[in-house]
């Protein structure tokens, strides 16, 4: 063996080890959420100084148990509808909103639609957590304490910013070509907006409605600020606030709500991710 | 987005080929009304609530009443001599510092491992970006009792490994806590950095990494005195939203400690959440929050800044 292809070999092997590591990191608190909610509790509660008890692996077999108490123990199912309602609601606001904002920045505000997209996108940078306490005031004038309302009228401001900003940069990516053979064809602009462009933006819209959902459905700070019945709860405030009974916690049950819940939208996210990185870099990279 | 000659569409050229002049073909016009509910619906429930987070810092406004008295500089004076809001001031910095300095080593370890490729790489990119995706919330409930102190299977492993004798009570010592809120917040910013420095090398010419190589220029050579520097604008990108999403995040330290024990790990977010929100003095609270302002605008400048330098935006 040379040594040439002894230092391939090395390069390989610490590929491997790198990509091993890293993927293991980031994937081992889902692994555990798997395990501990398939786990039996004496399998389970099971002191981590005893060290003659694996806890990596099932030592007993697995069981249905904690998913059968999430499902009809608790409130769990309740809070995917609640979260579904409010996120069809959102998207529907944000698509009516973003869309025509985001098609209208890229093709017809000319120059200083640059400036206003960019003073948009800005705002996507004011987090939640400066805003709670002015919103506390406002939902309270409103009447909207504890109410979906709320939540509804809030979320929006989450995902118009970057959704706006989304559809620009994909109505930017599509040729102009159509829409200009439209009006040489003797289409007004605005049969253009309502009989061309339609069908040209429709994976941008995709790609909205899929932002929209993932935003909302990671949404925490406003949900824990004006949601306080647990009927009411969206999923990602009920699991790790109402999922504890009293100092009670139920680990297995808690694993797998958060399992359930979140690999559907990771397994979404992915569908879209160059689409928003390509946004999220602001067009530095060319996705 | 690729930066096409005629990006703005040809606002000279098309009113000469169609001068109807008619409302369905003024494009600016057309433009303003697609644009205005949009930017109502920010400025009203952004940026107004953005004003009012700012005035109620300087008032003695609580949850139980509509009343808003002026109260000056009251709150800051009272938060500036509270040990506490000093301890989650500086807590914010430290977790921030320190998780986006192990973003930097982790993303940029990553975006090398997964530029080249291997067998099971799709399955490994799913998997790497799955702390991405997942809600913060659930995140955090996930490392909670990943860091039981009863429990935690990362005592275990490390007992079993001859590594540990003690005791680790992660969740119940500052030092230690503080140290699991670096590390989940590095683990779910990491993958998002990574994607953004992945897709930053994909557009380093290659031609560059060839000529370096035809001059010897080795692995390390290659990574530290061209990739990275080139890399230095995509880099700042993830960082800069990083900064952001960790120094404003409330979801981890609240679900992970409660800002515990005795009001130790407490960041800004969480203590602004606890004075203002539970505790319903809605003007600390606010001043709480106020103090993430300056850096958001250093944020924001950076990004203005960086958007300008790579030609990209405004001009």
């Amino acid at each position: 063996m040379t040594r040439r292809t002894l230092r391939r070999l090395l390069g390989r092997a610490t590929l491997y080890a790198a990509a091993a590591a890293l993927t293991a990191f980031a994937g081992f608190p889902f692994y555990w959420m798997l395990v501990t909610a398939f786990k039996q509790n004496r399998d389970l509660y099971v002191g981590a100084s005893d060290l003659r008890h694996v806890p990596w692996v099932f030592n007993q077999s697995p069981t249905l148990d904690h998913v059968r108490l999430l499902l009809h123990g608790t409130e769990f199912p309740h809070w995917i509808l609640n979260t579904l309602l409010i996120v069809a609601v959102v998207i529907a606001v944000t698509v009516a909103l973003a869309v025509p904002a985001g098609y209208s920045l890229a093709r017809l505000a000319g120059r200083w639609g640059e400036r206003l997209g960019i003073a948009i996108f800005l705002t996507y940078l004011i987090p939640p957590t400066l805003l709670f306490i002015p919103f506390s005031r406002l939902v309270s004038l409103l009447g909207l304490q504890n109410s979906w309302g709320s939540l509804i009228l809030i979320y929006p401001t989450l995902t118009i910013p970057f959704c706006t900003w989304l559809v620009m940069g994909f109505m930017r990516s599509v040729p102009w070509d159509i829409e200009e053979q439209a009006m040489i064809d003797g289409y007004s602009r605005l049969a253009v907006i309502l009989k061309v462009v339609p069908r040209l933006i429709v994976p941008g819209i995709l790609s909205v409605v899929v932002f929209a959902f993932t935003l909302v459905m990671q949404e925490f700070v406003y949900a824990l600020t004006f949601i306080s019945s647990v009927e009411k709860m969206t999923v990602s405030l009920g699991v790790p606030i109402a999922l504890v009974r009293g100092d009670v916690y139920h680990w297995g049950a808690l694993m797998a709500a958060a399992l359930v819940t979140s690999v559907p939208i990771a397994i979404v996210y992915n569908l879209f991710l160059d689409r928003f990185i390509e946004s999220f870099t602001m067009g530095a990279v060319k996705g | 987005m690729t930066r096409r000659e005629p990006a703005d569409p040809p606002a000279s050229a098309q009113p000469a080929l169609l001068a109807r002049g008619t409302l369905a073909d003024r494009g600016e016009l057309l433009g303003g009304l697609m644009l205005a509910p949009a930017l109502a619906y920010v400025a009203l429930l952004a940026g107004i609530p953005f004003l009012l987070a700012i005035a109620l810092s300087f008032s003695d406004a609580t949850a139980g009443s509509l009343r808003f008295g002026w109260a000056g500089l009251r709150n800051y004076a009272a938060i500036l001599s509270d040990p506490v809001f000093r301890r989650a001031l500086w807590n914010t910095i430290v977790v921030t510092v320190g998780s986006q300095a192990l973003v930097i080593v982790l993303a940029t370890a990553a975006a090398q491992v997964f530029r080249a490729s291997f067998p099971g790489k799709r399955v490994a990119r799913f998997v790497l970006l799955l702390p991405w995706a997942v809600p913060v919330s659930l995140a955090a409930i996930a490392w909670e009792w990943i860091f039981d102190s009863t429990f935690s299977v990362i005592n275990w492993t490390l007992k079993a490994a001859g590594l540990l004798h003690g005791w680790l009570y992660w969740l119940g010592e500052p030092t230690l806590a503080l140290l699991a809120v670096i590390i989940v917040q590095a683990w779910r910013i990491f993958p998002f950095a990574t994607v953004i420095v992945l897709a930053g090398l994909t557009s380093i010419p290659q031609e560059i990494l060839e000529a370096a190589t035809v001059d010897g220029a080795g692995f390390w050579r290659r990574l530290f005195q061209i990739e990275l520097p080139l890399l230095l604008p995509v880099t700042s990108v993830a960082v800069l939203f990083g900064t952001v999403y960790t120094a404003t995040d409330l979801g981890v330290v609240y679900v992970l400690t409660g800002g515990g024990p005795a009001n130790s790990t407490h960041v800004l977010p969480t203590l602004a959440f606890q004075r203002g929100i539970l505790g319903a003095d809605l003007g600390q609270g606010a001043a709480i929050a106020v103090f993430l302002l300056p850096l958001l605008l250093v944020v924001a400048i950076l990004m203005l800044r960086l958007a300008r330098h790579t030609e990209v935006g405004v001009r």
